[in-house]
């Protein structure tokens, strides 16, 4: 044995259980489809060191996504090596459904354990199932998981050694059939009446009262991730970087001269005589607050929020209340998933379009969530420049991009070739998201922004310093500068602002503080900014998951888009 | 007692799968969520304008598009 490969049905803690296993950190929720790729890792050391694989979910060995197909595709390269033993994962609350795919893999003649999580959850709601019997029928070890807690995963480890091949056989026809005899011999139901909870959750997705209650709840979340985001900035970052790192940079701005390059690095300009942390443009200045005073904050809520909202079960929910808006868009209801996760980076974002079945599905979902959601790290610059307005500067950037959303996704549903299928997903149960868990998941989301954003901003900011000191900044406005004005009102000093928006498109938006813009101008530039090009994160995996072909389409529809609505809002504001 | 499809049944009533109305796809699709002839099945509710059923099939709830919906044959 080499490698494990965990398979189930989506949404049954497959990523739960890989974490447990390995340690390694992945991101799990409570909706079919977090995992899009698989994710790798091991167990043990030295000579006992063993992969682990985690799948993507797949309901049957007949793929219907991209997802489902990358699941597929290691099951038949695991039986072609022949080094693999599958560890397949069954929510203990669905037996019967999951057992048709364990039936599945028993005809592959690959050696493979059962592990049955949600274990207490099933007990919880009145399932009782003999897993020693189950045990026994199957002929492969079964063992009772909880992978949340961590219950059952040291007897899962132990049990790997006696992974078998199984020796059930059966007519493949006759596989449903099959499954419920096994059913039926290891099952107990304990009749029980609807809970509260459940009849709460019932009324989530009934027309009448969902609509409501979807509304309300999005509303209470955006008043959520600003009240956390405004009050991290006012009593922390702000106070931190005003009081206690500014003497700090004013001390070394004396030791290195304001004349010196050195200084136009890393202090960056004096304004009256100051430090003004979005003005300066120093990368210790301007390049720490960004991301550290600026961003985080709204990082640290958006994700609070958006993890909470995957980790309840109430996503997928939301995708059926909203399905019909989605068809206007040439998508289905679960384009949600994608789309939210969009709102705090365009890079998770895009790789979670492989939930959708069909390539017109995701190239429409790409398209429309690079040129239209702007990323929590921008949304939360967008905030702090134009949040002196209030509404009068924030609606009309955000009621823009919504529009925009609506109106390109309704073009390419009429102009975009092939299929769109409709809605067929399950709805998981509500849970009580798990604390620890959570945490983890939102550190893990924090700890990637740092890993990956802080550095390209200070990478940002020296390269602005840079150019703007070579002249060629001001080279390439004079160049564009008079294009941007005639159609977007701006100055030529933007110009550099939109160049740096294919680097960082947060810093970008800090690069217009600095230039005393009109309100009219910052709503211009803000809607300018999120539309035209992806940052050149986002373009890697637009190139990778649409190709050559459709990222130079979806590029065109990018650039037309901009300059039409840069161009209108210029004319109508 | 009668055949009549999804879409037309009332939220809150049971009834048996008898058949669906479609190609190999779509019947393998049904098929893997455990939507096959013969399988008992909840309607939970139907949404506005011709959007998604939800349906509880044993312990699964599922949401299925309104045009697929109609291809499942259900007798109530």
């Amino acid at each position: 044995m080499k490698k494990i490969l965990l398979m189930g049905n989506p949404n049954v803690g497959k990523s739960v259980i890989f974490t447990r296993l390995t340690g390694v950190k992945v991101i799990a929720s409570n909706y079919p489809g977090t995992t899009v790729e698989f994710c790798k890792g091991c167990i043990g050391s030295g000579v006992t060191k063993v992969d682990v694989i985690d799948a993507p979910g797949t309901y049957s060995l007949e793929p219907g996504s991209p997802a489902e197909k990358v699941a597929v595709a290691l099951l038949e390269k695991a039986i072609e090596e022949k080094d693999t033993i599958i560890v397949n994962i069954i929510d203990a609350t669905n037996l019967e459904r999951n057992l048709n795919l364990t039936l599945q893999l028993l005809k592959k003649n690959i050696p493979l354990v059962v592990a049955l999580n949600l274990w207490d959850e099933a007990k919880h709601i009145g399932i009782s199932i003999d897993a020693e019997a189950l045990q026994s029928i199957l002929g492969i070890p079964v063992v009772p998981t909880v992978a949340i807690t961590g219950e059952g995963i040291k007897e899962l480890v132990t049990h790997l050694a006696n992974a078998k091949t199984g020796e059930y056989h059966y007519v493949d026809e006759e596989r449903w059939h099959e499954v419920g005899r096994i059913v039926n011999k290891v099952q107990i139901i304990k009749h029980k009446h609807h809970t509260i909870g459940e009849r709460l959750g019932d009324l989530t997705i009934h027309p009448w009262t969902g609509i409501p209650i979807a509304v309300a709840s999005l509303f209470f979340l955006f008043f959520v991730i600003r009240f956390i985001g405004e009050g991290l900035i006012t009593y922390i970052t702000d106070p931190f970087f005003d009081s206690l790192w500014a003497p700090v940079m004013m001390r070394i701005s004396m030791l290195l001269g304001s004349d010196s390059l050195l200084h136009k690095i890393i202090i960056g300009q004096l304004i009256d005589g100051s430090i003004d942390f979005g003005e300066s443009f120093g990368i210790l200045t301007t390049g720490l607050y960004v991301p550290f005073g600026a961003v985080l904050p709204y990082i640290l809520a958006f994700y609070f929020v958006l993890s909470v909202l995957e980790d309840s079960g109430y996503l997928p929910r939301l995708a059926i209340l909203l399905d019909n808006a989605l068809h206007a868009i040439g998508l289905h209801g679960m384009a949600i998933v994608p789309m939210f996760l969009a709102c705090g980076c365009n890079v998770p974002g895009v790789m979670a379009t492989r939930i959708l079945e069909t390539k017109r599905e995701r190239f429409i979902a790409a398209t429309l969530m690079s040129i239209s959601i702007p990323c929590v790290a921008q949304t939360a610059m967008i905030f702090g420049l134009l949040g002196k307005y209030g509404a009068r500067g924030l609606l009309p950037v955000f009621v823009t991009l919504f529009v925009v959303w609506l109106i390109t996704g309704n073009l390419l549903r009429l102009l975009v070739r092939g299929e769109s299928p409709e809605i067929f997903t399950e709805i998981p149960a509500y849970r009580l998201p798990h604390f620890l868990t959570l945490m983890k998941k939102i550190w893990m989301r924090i700890y990637s922004f740092l890993r990956e954003a802080v550095p390209f901003v200070l990478l940002g900011v020296l390269i602005v310093n840079l150019l703007y000191t070579l002249g060629v900044v001001n080279a390439a406005g004079r160049a564009i500068g008079p294009l941007t004005t005639w159609l977007f009102g701006l100055p030529f000093e933007a110009v550099g602002a939109l160049l740096m928006g294919f680097l960082r498109k947060d810093l970008a938006v800090g690069m217009l503080a600095p230039l005393g813009l009109t309100m009219k101008q910052l709503i211009i530039a803000s809607v300018v900014l999120t539309m035209s090009f992806p940052c050149i994160a986002t373009f890697v995996v637009l190139l990778r998951e649409l190709g050559i072909a459709g990222m130079i389409k979806a590029g065109a529809i990018m650039l037309c888009a901009t300059l039409l609505v840069g161009g209108t809002l210029n004319l109508i504001l | 007692m009668g055949k009549i499809s999804l879409t037309k049944m009332e939220a809150g009533s049971e009834g048996s799968v008898t058949s669906i109305e479609g190609g190999h796809g779509l019947q393998a699709r049904l098929d893997a969520m455990g939507i096959r002839p013969g399988v008992n099945i909840t309607k939970v509710s139907g949404q506005f304008m011709r959007g998604p059923i939800i349906v509880r099939v044993g312990t699964t709830q599922i949401a299925i598009g309104f045009g697929m919906a109609t291809r499942i044959i259900v007798e109530v």
